[in-house]
């Protein structure tokens, strides 16, 4: 346990000291959220005050709620693992007295509590300034909504740790994750709410592992899954989680054997 | 030392060049396709998102479905032309970090000529030919009054977008030399323009809709123009008659995009290489 907590920890620290970058990552996630923002508004005006309980202020917290968690979950681009298969370190690392997946999981953990106070936390309080958020209607938001975003960002990391585990497989897989990218998109709920999807688009992304990587996290952190009704929404979570968990080991396991035979 | 390069003059160097990076593209054939399909896909999920919010609310910023997706259609098709052309500059913090850029210098041809013909992407194509796609079938089912005028701002359109758009990417190249690791800062205005535009400009905030039009001219690409094409008045701050000026910004954007290029090359000092 103690080795997989420094490892979170050097990840931590290795993120301190890209300090452009963060910059550069609060102004963005801020633009795009006024533009957002200023998206839902105008649909929600159209309709007539509200949209499947979104009015303006629910509305704003979600947009910007949203770009808060986007650094922290990182639900994009992620190839450390297929790099090392390609150059074949796999082998070395699978030879290391660590768990493959729990080491990456642990620094995937670290990087995030890292980005969350320092990338997620400014647009969240510009936007909360210059337009205004509804604060949750219960205080265990707070601590419902901290388990709901550390269940998201682990079924955002098991999710790419198996994209890129298919590089056992093949070698090249960018286009795997080029598609995954665009199906997560939407499905997440990054673009707009899964609530407000067309009934057949919401029921496909009830059955992805996406909409628990953003959308869950939220909903309870915005209260619009408040008190019990924020359980049925961790179990859901707790259900992808497990299943990732297994299909990844599946995964590495088969893969391992692969290697193995293949003389690495 | 020039002389092997002789023969290649002008032009018929890069379609020499653009040629052979085609065919290397289309030697593997399954991932070119793959690739393809994927570059058509990211504009369907992209037009999603108006189909969702439309699907929830009569109009959008003012304008019904039809008169969103020409909107969308304008200004993506604007985009996806320049990613096809200019995306590859998007790459050069990762040659600055990885040292390589050195190795485009030492060519007897301009650093932009090479990013483009170097990566010139097809597989990009199947976002321009979606967002033609959205093009016709608006164009099929709205009941336009074109006039040679609004027939001819239709197709200039997309390419003074093209042009603005490809002007951000080598401007946001530019400004890289000078911030490697921010990165992020000019996808703001890159791909922040790129959302942007593809929406009715009259959703943007008051301050989004000054900045996306008069610093990073995006509503320019889709939404000002389509006000003309369909005969529809402005938002405040967003008058239609602008579309009328599209060169005028297009050019003004070049030459800032030209000046940093220039002095983002004549900063850079190698890095060891």
């Amino acid at each position: 346990m103690h080795r997989y907590l420094e490892l979170a920890r050097a990840e931590f620290r290795r993120h301190s000291t890209y300090r452009l970058a963060i910059a550069a990552g609060i102004f963005t996630n801020t633009i795009f959220g006024f533009i957002r923002a200023g998206v839902l508004f105008a649909a929600i005006a159209a309709a007539g005050g509200s949209i499947n309980g979104y009015d303006p202020q629910q509305a704003s917290t979600y947009v910007w709620l949203g770009q808060a968690l986007l650094a922290p979950v990182a639900m994009y681009g992620w190839t450390e693992v297929s790099d090392r298969v390609r150059t074949g370190q796999i082998a070395i690392d699978l030879a290391r007295p660590v768990d493959l997946q729990l080491s990456y999981w642990a620094r995937d953990l670290g990087r995030a509590a890292f980005a969350l106070p320092t990338r997620g936390l400014p647009p969240l309080l510009l936007g909360a300034l210059i337009i205004g958020i509804a604060l949750p209607p219960s205080w265990t938001a707070y601590p419902l909504g901290l388990v709901s975003l550390v269940l998201g960002i682990s079924i955002s990391f098991l999710c790419r740790y198996g994209m890129n585990l298919i590089s056992f497989w093949t070698l090249d897989i960018q286009g795997y994750l080029n598609a995954y990218v665009l199906v997560l998109g939407l499905l997440s709920g990054f673009y707009v709410p899964v609530h407000i999807f067309p009934d057949w688009l919401r029921q496909a992304a009830y059955a992805s592992p996406f909409p628990s990587m953003f959308q869950a996290p939220i909903d309870v952190l915005s209260g619009r899954a408040s008190g019990v009704e924020a359980f049925p929404v961790l179990g859901v979570q707790l259900l992808w989680l497990v299943l990732l968990v297994v299909l990844t080991r599946l995964m590495l396991w088969r893969a391992a054997k692969r290697l193995v035979v293949q003389g690495g | 030392m020039a002389e092997p390069y002789a023969r290649l003059s002008g032009r018929r160097t890069y379609l020499t060049l653009i040629g052979s990076r085609i065919r290397s593209q289309l030697t593997y054939r399954s991932s070119f396709f793959v690739n393809l399909v994927n570059s058509f896909f990211l504009g369907l999920l992209e037009f999603t998102e108006i189909y969702i919010l439309l699907h929830n609310a009569p109009t959008l910023g003012g304008l019904t479905f039809l008169q969103a997706a020409l909107v969308f259609g304008l200004a993506n098709l604007g985009f996806a032309l320049a990613d096809l052309v200019f995306g590859q500059v998007d790459s050069i913090p990762r040659y600055l970090r990885e040292g390589t850029l050195e190795a485009f210098l030492v060519r007897p041809l301009p650093l932009l000529a090479q990013m483009i013909t170097a990566d010139f992407q097809l597989r990009r194509a199947g976002r321009a030919v979606f967002a033609l796609l959205v093009l016709i079938i608006v164009l099929v089912r709205m009941d336009l009054d074109l006039t040679a005028a609004t027939t001819s701002l239709l197709l200039a359109t997309p390419v003074v977008g093209a042009a603005i758009y490809g002007a951000l990417f080598v401007l946001a190249g530019g400004i890289q030399f000078w911030i490697i690791d921010g990165t992020e800062f000019t996808n703001a205005f890159v791909y922040g323009g790129a959302y942007a535009g593809q929406l009715p400009g009259s959703v943007l905030m008051l301050p989004i809709r000054v900045l996306f039009t008069f610093v990073v001219p995006a509503t320019i690409t889709g939404y000002v123009p389509a006000l003309l094409i369909m005969g529809l008045p402005g938002p405040p701050w967003l008058p239609a008659w602008l579309g009328w000026f599209a060169p005028v910004f297009a050019v003004s954007i070049w030459t800032l995009a030209g000046l940093a290029w220039r002095l983002g090359i004549r900063k850079y000092t190698g890095a060891g290489g």
